[in-house]
């Protein structure tokens, strides 16, 4: 499977994808056939649908969001490229002597992509401002049936208290990245791609 | 100054000290042997009894030392001890080059040269029985319960291969690396063979959790190291009791009976004693946490359970001969969780804090008396090959292996741990008193040369202890270790650590492999379902989330604030507040992302009405939330044995006993009236029966009638009956109720009110008591703001009844009667507020 999948790679393409997220060649096969096992319909890009199937994301309180994270605005297919742009976004911060940056600005595993990606999954409307609305339907789907509506109002509320700064009851990127200053982002937004 | 200090403490510290040893040296009857406790004194056992002489008159004084010896002398002990640890803190300049481990061994030295010089012989030293039995338990279910368990179980695997591989590594090649110097001919002649080598390598290899917490918690590393060295040393003793007592048998057995079949059986019973261990601590912690389900009842003893269960836990593993400190370990760590849930937050607190008494207590003990120990001349037998051998060997061989762990984890680790971090773990490889424990309990009839490596044990503890617990912060600091980021508990953090959590899970779903979070969020997901369903019981399980746990816990900061800022000012609107104070808190909170900003919470007792007035603003009419609900409900059923409330309130307010029923007076531990207090009333009742009797004789008819009204608002808004009839509560019928009946049963309307009403003469109804009316306000004053210079603000409010500072009393009432406000009317009564606030500002800074 894993020698077909990446016969099916040319490797112009994994050269791109390696300078453009920093996965290494066998990173890259190995998550070419993930990708290519996912894509049901075999057309090279994947849909809504394709990510819907994986059982563990139905049961993944954010799961949809983070589905949503894969699709550029007002697309629904991705194609390997976009998937592993997403994907880079977890990769864990190395030492520099493996990460000759090619290209050019950030990262896509900086701290402040990191950040982005986590911002996004709030920012329903794209309007680079967690409003409480947007921040209540994020919470509705992470706590329980137990807490009341009135009680997860007051907990949005107080939290955007707690981040806004300049008084517009949104949290915006700035005010959020400020207000996770102290917190480990390259460590808790990170997982193990095999190598 | 400080010097002189110390030195008076020093002697009185030889005082207390020198009485036991005197008295143990004179006394030599000790009626209880058999007690654990006498063995601090068993050296003097001549066992004569006493016998009772024949009375020939009533005596009325009896010397009765024989009866209390042992008792008397471990409590006396334990003062010693204690006192050297307040000895050793007096200086700060010592303690923060020293760290207090080192300092109390050296104090134990003194000590022990003391009993030297009295006794002529060591008559008290650290018994292992009394080590592993009465002082260990204590300290290790304080560490695990005290765990930071998410912490803990994701390093899980790194501390396990530290404490497991590691140690055997340790004691293996100590053991024969010492052995093969010793064949070399680097000792000379000792009566020791390769076994005993090994079974001296064993216990060597601990690295003791009471020399671990008392230096690293002194040095703030970052977590993760912390965790590593702190979680190592508590999973390798049971490793290190295990090859202990695998070597001993071995020992006995001899050398020529051990064969693979024997070799095979140790290595099971390793496993056996590890994993029996640590699976009946956990079936210890599953028996905790459900028995704390039903506590409900026995709040006062709740927190006992956990002590006693946890010892039993300790007992029945070293019953079974398992390894007694992983079960405690285990059970500590697995039930933190559940308890926390199931109990009431007061005996959470308590619990804490009765754990870190007793575990800080025998910590000293322990140091104290390793130092003691030493001043004993039979155990010292020199042997300068073995000792310097040993020495060098733990070290060289604890980095040896920690590296060579660490670089294999590595492969693995997300984070890897980095270079200097490693160094620090294997200079963290203190021994202590576990390890002096088992050389303890060596027996000399099969080693003969046990008072050797009890020597050495001695010299490597304190060796590792006093030096390198003294380098180690500079050690810290040279290699820019990564110190531990205080972060404060924040909702966004709490939100967003969920939010990462699920992010991870659903990448690694996509990528389709099974991470560490796969298996996280699995357990998480079979703990809800199952494991809280088992432990927890319903009302913990409700409110059992991560989330929802934060803002509690914020909310209770604020209100703590709240009330300590209130008292601060004095200002009398905190005080009013009180009787209905679980909803002004929320409402405070609700203020806070209202309008104001944040820093209002300094200023909030000024700002009352505000804080009245926001549900309206806000729309929040029913809302009030009940987590600070729920606790001051309890609070309130619990009233009477609750000293918390009251005792914030009881610490400015005059007390007014003669006029409390004595069930309720019985249980507040204030009971005494304090008689400056009476003099400050009957002044102060002087001073307005002057007052009104000198505008009586002047005929202020007028002001009297209409100074009526505000004084009734004023005078019955402490008693909890904020004027009950006219007002229609803005929080609905379930307030209503319960203001209702915190006005009606007159035991929760508390003393304040009582104050009010009942010093000026109970005259509210008397008409010859009216004109006390004008300075009902002055009587409200709590007792720091009884300066003269007081009087002159509130003097408006007297003169003329109806200024706003009179009208704020009524605001509150008339607004909330329109509970159905629209913003804008809510406004418009802010702006008629603002003049008025100014007196009541006054009023508070002055």
């Amino acid at each position: 499977m894993g020698s077909r999948a990446s016969s099916l790679l040319r490797e112009e393409d994994i050269e791109e994808i390696k300078k453009e997220t920093g996965f290494s060649h066998s990173q890259i096969t190995r998550l070419y056939s993930r990708f290519h096992s996912l894509d049901k319909g075999e057309n090279g890009a994947l849909s809504r649908e394709d990510f819907q199937r994986i059982p563990e994301l139905a049961i993944n309180p954010l799961g949809d969001r983070i589905i949503n994270a894969f699709f550029p605005e007002g697309e629904d297919q991705v194609n390997f490229r976009g998937f592993m742009r997403t994907l880079a976004h977890f990769r864990p911060v190395e030492d520099n002597e493996k990460n000759k940056v090619l290209t050019p600005g950030e990262p896509l595993n900086s701290r402040i992509n990191k950040l982005l990606f986590a911002f996004r999954l709030y920012d329903l409307d794209r309007d680079d401002k967690i409003s409480r609305e947007e921040l209540l339907q994020v919470l509705r789907m992470m706590v329980g049936v137990n807490i009341s509506d009135e009680q997860l109002g007051s907990i949005a509320d107080r939290t955007i208290q707690e981040a806004d700064t300049n008084g517009d009851m949104c949290i915006s990127f700035n005010e959020f990245t400020k207000v996770l200053e102290k917190v480990d982002v390259e460590q808790k937004m990170s997982i193990r791609f095999l190598h | 100054m400080a010097l002189l200090r110390q030195c008076a403490l020093l002697l009185a510290l030889l005082i207390v000290f020198s009485t036991p040893c005197k008295v143990a040296a004179l006394e030599v009857d000790i009626a209880e042997v058999g007690s654990n406790y006498s063995s601090k004194s068993t050296a003097t056992e001549t066992s004569t009894n006493v016998t009772t002489p024949t009375i020939t008159t009533l005596p009325i004084v009896i010397w009765k030392w024989h009866h209390v010896e042992t008792p008397y002398l471990v409590a006396l002990w334990i003062l010693t001890c204690w006192l050297c640890k307040l000895v050793c803190e007096l200086n700060h300049s010592i303690t923060s080059v020293i760290p207090e481990s080192g300092l109390l061994i050296m104090m134990g030295f003194i000590l022990g040269g003391i009993v030297w010089g009295a006794d002529q012989a060591q008559t008290f030293k650290l018994l292992p029985v009394n080590f592993f039995y009465y002082l260990l338990p204590q300290i290790v279910l304080d560490a695990s319960y005290c765990m930071p368990n998410k912490l803990f179980f994701s390093n899980l695997g790194a501390i396990l291969v530290h404490a497991v591989i590691g140690t055997c590594w340790n004691a293996g090649t100590v053991g024969v690396a010492l052995w093969a110097c010793y064949e070399w001919g680097a000792m000379g002649n000792l009566n020791i063979g390769p076994l005993q080598f090994l079974l001296f390598g064993a216990l060597m290899s601990a690295v003791d959790p009471v020399a671990v917490i008392a230096v690293f918690e002194e040095v703030h590393v970052n977590e993760v190291l912390y965790i590593l060295v702190f979680g190592e040393s508590l999973l390798n003793d049971g490793v290190t009791v295990v090859l202990y007592n695998v070597f001993d048998a071995f020992v006995s057995l001899g050398g020529p009976k051990i064969n693979a079949e024997e070799i095979i059986k140790g290595i099971i019973s390793f496993f056996v004693v590890a994993f029996g261990g640590s699976f009946l601590g956990v079936v210890f912690a599953i028996l905790i946490s459900m028995l704390t389900r039903v506590t409900k009842n026995v709040q006062v003893i709740e927190a006992g359970f956990i002590i006693v269960l946890g010892y039993l836990s300790y007992l029945t593993a070293e019953m079974l001969s398992l390894s007694a400190i992983l079960s405690i370990t285990f059970c500590g760590v697995c039930c933190q969780k559940y308890i926390n849930a199931n109990m009431d937050e007061k005996s959470v607190t308590t619990l804490r804090y009765t754990l870190k008494v007793m575990a800080n207590g025998s910590e000293t003990m322990i140091f104290v008396f390793l130092g003691v120990s030493a001043i004993d001349r039979n155990i010292w037998v020199w042997n300068t090959g073995f000792i310097l051998l040993t020495i060098l060997f733990i070290i060289v061989f604890r980095f040896m292996g920690v590296f060579f762990l660490n670089w294999l984890l590595n492969k693995t680790r997300l984070i890897p741990i980095d270079i200097t971090d490693q160094i620090v773990m294997s200079y963290g490889g203190l021994r202590g008193a576990v390890a002096y424990g088992l050389a303890a309990i060596l027996d000399e009839k099969k080693i003969p040369e046990k008072n050797l490596m009890l020597g050495t044990t001695l010299i490597v503890v304190y060796f590792t202890v006093v030096l390198q617990g003294i380098t180690m912060k500079p050690f810290v600091q040279w290699l820019k270790v990564k110190k531990a980021t205080i972060s404060d508990l924040t909702l966004n953090g709490k939100i967003n650590n969920r939010t990462f959590e699920h992010t991870l899970t659903a990448m690694e779903d996509i990528c389709g492999r099974m991470g560490d979070n796969w298996w996280t969020r699995h357990w998480k997901h079979f703990e809800e379902k199952y494991v809280c369903w088992l432990l927890m019981n319903s009302d913990a399980r409700k409110h059992n989330d991560n989330i929802f746990g934060a803002f509690h816990k914020l909310n209770l900061e604020d209100a703590k604030n709240y009330v300590t800022a209130g008292e601060k000012k004095g200002s009398l609107a905190f005080i009013r507040n009180d009787d209905n104070a679980s909803v002004d808190f929320k409402k405070k909170l609700a203020l806070d992302y209202a309008n104001f900003m944040p820093d209002m919470m300094s200023d909030m007792s000024e700002y009352d009405f505000g804080i009245d007035n926001v549900p309206v603003v806000s729309g929040m009419k029913n809302q009030i939330p009940s987590v600070s609900l729920d606790i001051h409900e309890q609070d309130r059923k619990s009233m009477p044995d609750d000293l918390n409330a009251h005792h914030l309130l009881e610490q400015h307010l005059y007390k007014s006993r003669r006029f409390n029923r004595p069930t309720y007076s019985r249980s507040h531990y204030k009971s005494s009236e304090n008689p400056d207090e009476m003099q400050e009333i009957f002044q102060r009742t002087m001073r307005s029966r002057l007052e009104s009797f000198k505008s009586a004789k002047m005929g202020v008819n007028p002001a009297k009638k209409l100074s009526k009204h505000p004084k009734k608002d004023s005078s019955h808004k402490p008693n909890g009956k904020p004027a009950d009839p006219n007002r229609t509560y803005p929080y609905g019928d379930e307030d209503f109720e319960y203001s209702a009946d915190s006005a009606s049963s007159s035991e929760i309307a508390g003393h304040f009110p009582r104050r009010s009403t009942n010093t000026p003469g109970a005259g509210v109804d008397n008409p010859a008591f009216i004109p006390e009316v004008d300075t009902s306000a002055p009587m409200r004053n709590p007792p720091w703001q009884t300066e003269p210079g007081n009087n002159t603000a509130v003097a408006p409010s007297q003169r003329l009844p109806w200024t706003p500072t009179n009208l704020r009393h009524l605001a509150p009432l008339r607004r909330s009667a329109r509970s159905a406000d629209s913003i804008a009317m809510a406004d418009a009564s802010v702006d008629e507020e603002a003049p008025e606030e100014k007196p009541g500002k006054h009023n508070t800074r002055l």
